[in-house]
């Protein structure tokens, strides 16, 4: 009995994983961005290396990778402005759950080429990690919505959102190297690291990391002297205010 | 030079940031008007998130205003009882103002009442600040004395009960009026997050006959206290009050203040008018376009957490 199971799950798990033997080890610049008064941005390199060994079957086709590097999730609305008795005015809005802030897909090419659409969509890779908009209603809507596009276009304006589908160099045929650029917009929080490879249009691996960005020095207590002592905050500004002004009309003062 | 800002979370040239201070605190110091109604939307078209512009544009305005409320302390040019009766009347107003403010965000209309208030705000005041200030301009090239106060021009307005006498500013009024310009200014600025300095100069002018030699200082005094009031409960309430961008405006803007401030005092009352009818109503102009034209971009993204 007990080895029929053991057969049958190794049987079933070869069934899903025909070729398991391939392992992906990746290694990233940095695991922490910090954000000073003189943040501009950063760039950070992920290094892969796809590891065989001899009983790894031989493959016709190379492989690929998508790099997929999620940022803290939100709520985002979206709004479309539409002409009401003759006024241009925020109408209708879209809200997006628990979707990323920041979103990173890069791969050696282009991510509809690498795997069919139906399993990127149901695995939620790339760009499908936007999530489709929730209505009120709470039916979701159809596949090209204009107001997921409009998210995507508004975001990949400010550099927050990248598709790159040239984003991952094969330095050898086992070895590739990503660049994340991080933009200085780039929200402060934790980030996934999600690295699979693909062959023939099937995922043979995945690697997890997480990359976290957080504000430090004058920054970080300005932030937390805001947040946890408002009022004291206020009044320590409105005494700077007070003194900036009282200062100016002491150095300008002619009579 | 770029400065990340801790609040609005993004990196901002320093320099362009001074600049914008200066600029505004010239204006703010040579009207005697906080000059909120410019910085804000500057702020918000260099890409800094409406909510953090409106908060920390109070800090900036209780900068300037302080700056040019001390000059003109010194030339004993502030009327200060009437500007602590505006105050009554305009801490009741501010109360409104925010009530009305929560009733339509909840209601979903706060966006188009606010923008819509813009518009029709600026444009009838400039306009008539502009259209006044001609006819006095055209009046003194004509040979005719500019008269401030014109004998019999009293209006219905004095004749209301409750009459104070404001040594400094040489009137006699009704309290009634001044609670209620005190009150209206109020509402309108936490409506509109304004001081409502570009408002306040015209009405105590035309409403109440208040002097030009006091009512800019009166004007300025008002603008501090409430501006200075509104920064601690923005940063007590919203946590949106971002002090590095605040201290850079502050900088550029009392400097900018003083110049203004002198500038001011050199011209003529009825040019200074004409200048300030023509920036309002050129602000008005401009957000009435935004209303009417179809925007290149439709949609926009809005954070409903609260970080932006």
């Amino acid at each position: 009995m007990m080895k029929r199971i053991v057969i049958a799950t190794a049987v079933s798990l070869f069934a899903a994983w025909p070729a398991c033997a391939e392992r992906l080890i990746t290694s990233l610049s940095s695991h922490q961005v910090l954000v000073t008064s003189s943040f501009t941005g950063t760039e950070l390199v992920l290094f892969g290396s796809i590891e065989r060994d001899a009983k790894t079957v031989s493959r016709k086709g190379e492989y690929d990778i998508v790099v997929t590097v999620a940022g803290p999730r939100e709520t985002l609305v979206v709004r479309h402005k539409d002409r009401v008795f003759g006024i241009w005015t925020n109408a209708e809005s879209r809200s997006f759950l628990n979707t990323p802030t920041y979103l990173a897909v890069l791969s050696n090419r282009p991510v509809s080429e690498v795997a069919a659409p139906e399993l990127l969509r149901r695995q939620g890779i790339g760009m499908y990690l936007v999530p489709r908009p929730s209505l009120t209603s709470g039916i979701q809507s159809g596949e090209h919505d204009l107001f997921r596009d409009a998210l995507i276009r508004l975001r990949e304006q400010r550099k927050l959102y990248v598709n790159d589908p040239k984003g991952v160099t094969f330095l050898t045929p086992n070895l590739f190297r990503a660049t994340i650029r991080l933009p200085a917009e780039a929200p402060v929080g934790s980030y996934e690291v999600d690295v699979r490879l693909f062959a023939d249009g099937a995922e043979l691996a995945r690697a997890s990391s997480a990359l976290e960005v957080v504000k430090v020095g004058i920054e970080q207590f300005i932030v937390n002297a805001a947040a946890n002592h408002g009022i004291l905050y206020g009044l320590f500004t409105t005494l700077m205010a007070l003194a900036t002004g009282w200062l100016a009309s002491v150095v300008f003062r002619k009579d | 030079m770029q400065i990340y800002l801790p609040i609005a979370e993004l990196p901002v040239n320093m320099f362009l940031l001074f600049g914008m201070g200066l600029a505004v605190g010239f204006i703010s110091g040579m009207f005697g008007i906080g000059g909120g109604f410019l910085m804000t939307p500057l702020l918000i078209f260099i890409g800094i998130n409406p909510a953090v512009s409106v908060a920390t544009v109070s800090s900036h305005i209780a900068a300037s205003s302080a700056s040019s409320a001390i000059s003109y302390w010194r030339r004993n040019a502030i009327d200060m009882p009437l500007a602590m009766m505006l105050l009554v009347g305009g801490i009741s107003g501010t109360a409104g103002g925010v009530a009305l403010f929560t009733l339509l965000r909840s209601a979903d209309l706060l966006d188009l009442v606010i923008a819509l208030s813009y518009v029709v705000l600026l444009v009838a005041v400039g306009g008539m600040m502009v259209s006044e200030a001609l006819r006095a301009i055209v009046r003194s090239y004509q040979g005719y004395p500019v008269v401030l106060r014109r004998p019999g021009s009293h209006t219905w307005l004095h004749g209301l009960p409750f009459k104070v006498r404001f040594k400094r500013s040489k009137i006699y009024v009704s309290s009634i009026p001044v609670l209620g310009i005190g009150f209206i200014i109020g509402f309108v600025g936490a409506l509109m997050g304004i001081g409502g300095g570009f408002l306040l100069v015209p009405m105590l002018i035309y409403f109440l006959r208040v002097p030009t030699a006091t009512v800019i200082g009166t004007s300025t005094v008002l603008t501090l206290i409430t501006m200075a009031s509104a920064t601690v409960m923005h940063a007590a309430t919203n946590h949106l009050v971002d002090a590095m961008l605040a201290l850079i405006l502050m900088v550029g803007g009392v400097v900018g203040a003083q110049f203004g401030a002198r500038a001011g005092q050199r011209m003529k009352a009825e040019r200074l008018r004409l200048l300030l009818g023509l920036l309002v109503l050129g602000v008005g102009v401009r957000f009435a376009l935004e209303l009417l034209i179809q925007p290149s971009e439709l949609f926009s993204i809005r954070f409903t957490g609260d970080a932006g």
